[in-house]
């Protein structure tokens, strides 16, 4: 035994391992709730997966003000069907993460004290019906284009977890394109609307997909551990790149005049992006900021005698049969 | 004059279907306030579920009373462009979501009622409405299970839900007695073999209601006053903004498809 | 506040002739809501026939620390496996 082994045993174990750890990411091996894990691996993932469940959860607040005004009953099932998938999503990522050993009571408190965070687009409020097209087919893809890769992540409960949301979010994008198609192809006020509605969400929507990568804290440790695939800005140029055809076939304008097609790079060249908008609403400055955590924080609450009701008379129930066999 | 029969005919089964589909409107469109603001995540999906398979009664009602009338009008018109006394609907159900005991109480008093009705439905001389019936009691007997065991827990949970429970039913409980008045158009379909005979339903409904309040250790309300006017368009003032909400697009970019 | 809701797995079998299979976990406070739940949540689109759910702490996994002496020694008994006997090149089915 070397020096260090006989001062520090406990390192050694541990380092050793960490490094058999990362071995078995690195031969794509799933990683499942009871294996070792480093501490440090077990706190990543519960911050990225929590708040990856609490942008659903969020996300749900700006279509839902939408659903009672659906301009159509066909609009109205497809929007509730939807929000009520974001609250699906969000359940099945909260579940996932409980497996790392925390409780979704917890996180719930991370969430609504602001320590935990959730994607910033949900900071902006939907002022038109043509915000839930924009919010399905911008947001949503762009949503996407982040989850498809998380499906084949290292942790098993997450990568089960993201391959149920994939499946489901599917009919999510095409529904707010067909919204989106509908307006465009609609009356002159339509049109409008949905131009409106894009010149409002494009840029949040580049945003979303974080930082630059010169700005990204994370991004090293999270490519090997199969968190990320790519970085941000080849993951912003792969969703500018497949939507600004897809806005031009239903005649509509990306809001940035120095959008250009590079043929040499076979890739959109873009405008500068507003990163002080970015970080004041990351920082809690946004539009709706305090709204969503009120509406959050609020559902908790009032809720709090429902759910101790359920558990009380639960109890009870069990109660009354432990004396029914005795 | 055979001409004349049939046109009132058509006229009164057109009445009869909103009768039966409004209720499943407004009270749709009172869960889907809901949606975003459950108590728990999993009660959130559930009462959008009930919201969801309402509307999708809604559209099946309102699609043939479209075929019914006739003259271009769609689902949509018919949803959305009414006038508020033109609304059916009993009273019951467009009351507001003043806490979850309330949304649980509505939704079980109306279940009750509406589980009854669709079993009588389903024997309709009308094939349409009878194959709706069929396809609804599914949906619905599984409503009338998720909002009885809410009564039952929230009533035998703790002393603050038993109270807020039992204030719900207490209030909501005025509005019941509605539920079996007989409209015109009632009357007319009944005759027809096409409709049901609410007032046949009246006592079992309360044997029912009583049973499931007891085993929730809540008291049955003792009230002989009873609401009415729904079913004629005379409404409680809730209905209104339930309807502005419900019509905004419509009403504000009129003759547009979405 | 009292006590949290319970969590309890959730197995769904998709149609008769298969399995019950592992879906993933909810939060009830009893047996028939984690039922009720699980039906909301895990088969809103058709998904199932049957479900079961087990509260979270009543499973007994075990430790993949023990792996080693748990399922290693199972892995060189290739006389359980068909390929480990010779045949014939005549023989073609067996």
């Amino acid at each position: 035994m070397s020096e260090e082994q006989i001062k520090n045993p406990g390192t050694e174990r541990s380092r050793s391992l960490e490094k058999q750890f990362e071995a078995r990411i690195a031969r794509d091996e799933k990683i499942e709730p009871k294996d070792w894990m480093p501490e440090k691996y077990r706190k990543t993932h519960i911050r990225q997966m929590s708040q990856h469940a609490h942008s659903e959860i969020v996300g749900m607040l700006p279509e839902g003000n939408w659903i009672t005004r659906a301009p159509s009953l066909r609009r109205k099932v497809a929007l509730l069907a939807k929000v009520q998938d974001e609250a699906g999503h969000g359940l099945y990522l909260y579940s996932a993460t409980e497996t790392l050993g925390i409780s979704r009571d917890e996180m719930y408190e991370q969430l609504h004290t602001g320590k935990a965070k959730y994607s910033s687009i949900f900071n902006y409020p939907t002022v038109t019906w043509a915000d839930m097209g924009a919010i399905g087919w911008l947001v949503d893809g762009a949503a996407i284009i982040n989850q498809v890769p998380l499906c084949n992540t290292s942790y098993g409960p997450y990568a089960r977890a993201m391959i149920r949301v994939c499946k489901e979010e599917s009919f999510h994008q095409r529904q707010g394109y067909e919204i989106m198609m509908k307006l465009a192809n609609g009356t002159p006020e339509q049109k409008e609307m949905a131009q409106d509605a894009l010149n409002r969400w494009w840029w949040p929507s580049l945003m979303m997909l974080g930082p630059t990568d010169a700005e990204s804290i994370h991004t090293e440790q999270s490519m090997k551990w199969k968190l990320k695939r790519k970085s941000n800005d080849d993951l912003r140029q792969q969703f500018i790149d497949q939507t600004v055809p897809q806005a031009d076939l239903i005649g509509l304008t990306i809001p940035d005049p120095d959008l250009k097609w590079n043929e040499e790079r076979q890739s959109y060249d873009f405008g500068d992006i507003d990163w002080d908008e970015f970080w004041q609403v990351v920082k809690g400055h946004g539009p709706m900021n305090k709204e969503r955590m009120k509406a959050r924080v609020g559902a908790w609450e009032e809720g709090e005698w429902v759910r101790d009701a359920a558990m009380a008379y639960a109890d009870k129930k069990q109660e009354r049969k432990e004396k029914q066999v005795v | 004059m055979q001409l004349q029969v049939q046109f009132n005919m058509k006229q009164e089964l057109y009445k009869y279907i909103l009768g039966i589909a409004d209720n499943s409107l407004i009270l749709g469109q009172r869960l889907g306030e809901l949606t975003g603001h459950g108590p728990t995540l999993e009660t959130d999906i559930a009462c959008t579920n009930i919201s969801l398979d309402l509307f999708g009664q809604v559209r099946s009602y309102f699609q043939y009373a479209a075929k019914i009338a006739g003259d271009g009008r769609t689902e949509d018109n018919i949803a959305m462009l009414r006038k508020e006394r033109e609304y059916v609907n009993v009273l019951l159900v467009e009351q507001p979501n003043t806490n979850f005991a309330y949304t649980m109480a509505r939704q079980f008093l109306f279940d009750v009622y509406h589980l009854a009705f669709l079993s009588e439905l389903e024997k309709s001389k009308d094939l349409t409405l009878s194959a709706i019936a069929k396809k609804c009691i599914k949906e619905v007997r599984y409503h009338e299970r998720f909002s009885s065991d809410w009564i039952k827990r929230l009533g035998d949970g703790t002393e603050e839900s038993k109270a807020k429970m039992q204030e719900a039913i207490n209030d909501l409980w005025t509005y019941t007695d509605e539920l079996f008045h007989q409209t015109e158009a009632d009357k007319a379909m009944v005759s027809e073999g096409i409709g049901v005979d609410v007032t046949k339903l009246k006592d079992a409904y309360y044997k029912q209601v009583n049973e499931v309040l007891e085993i929730a250790t809540l008291k049955i309300p003792e009230s002989k006053y009873f609401q009415k006017g729904g079913k004629k368009g005379i409404h409680t003032e809730h209905l209104g903004y339930l309807l502005a909400e419900l019509q905004y697009m419509q009403r504000t970019y009129p003759n547009m498809e979405w | 506040m009292s006590k949290n809701w319970p969590l309890w797995e959730i197995f769904v079998r998709s149609k008769n002739g298969l399995e019950h299979r592992h879906f993933g976990s909810l939060h009830a406070a009893d047996a028939e809501m984690a039922l009720v739940n699980a039906r909301d949540v895990y088969t809103r689109r058709n998904e199932g026939v049957s479900i079961w759910v087990v509260e979270s702490k009543n499973i007994i996994a075990s430790n993949p620390e023990h792996n080693g002496e748990m399922f290693e020694p199972a892995q060189d008994k290739v006389y359980r496996h068909p390929t480990f006997y010779d045949l014939p090149d005549e023989v073609k089915h067996m």
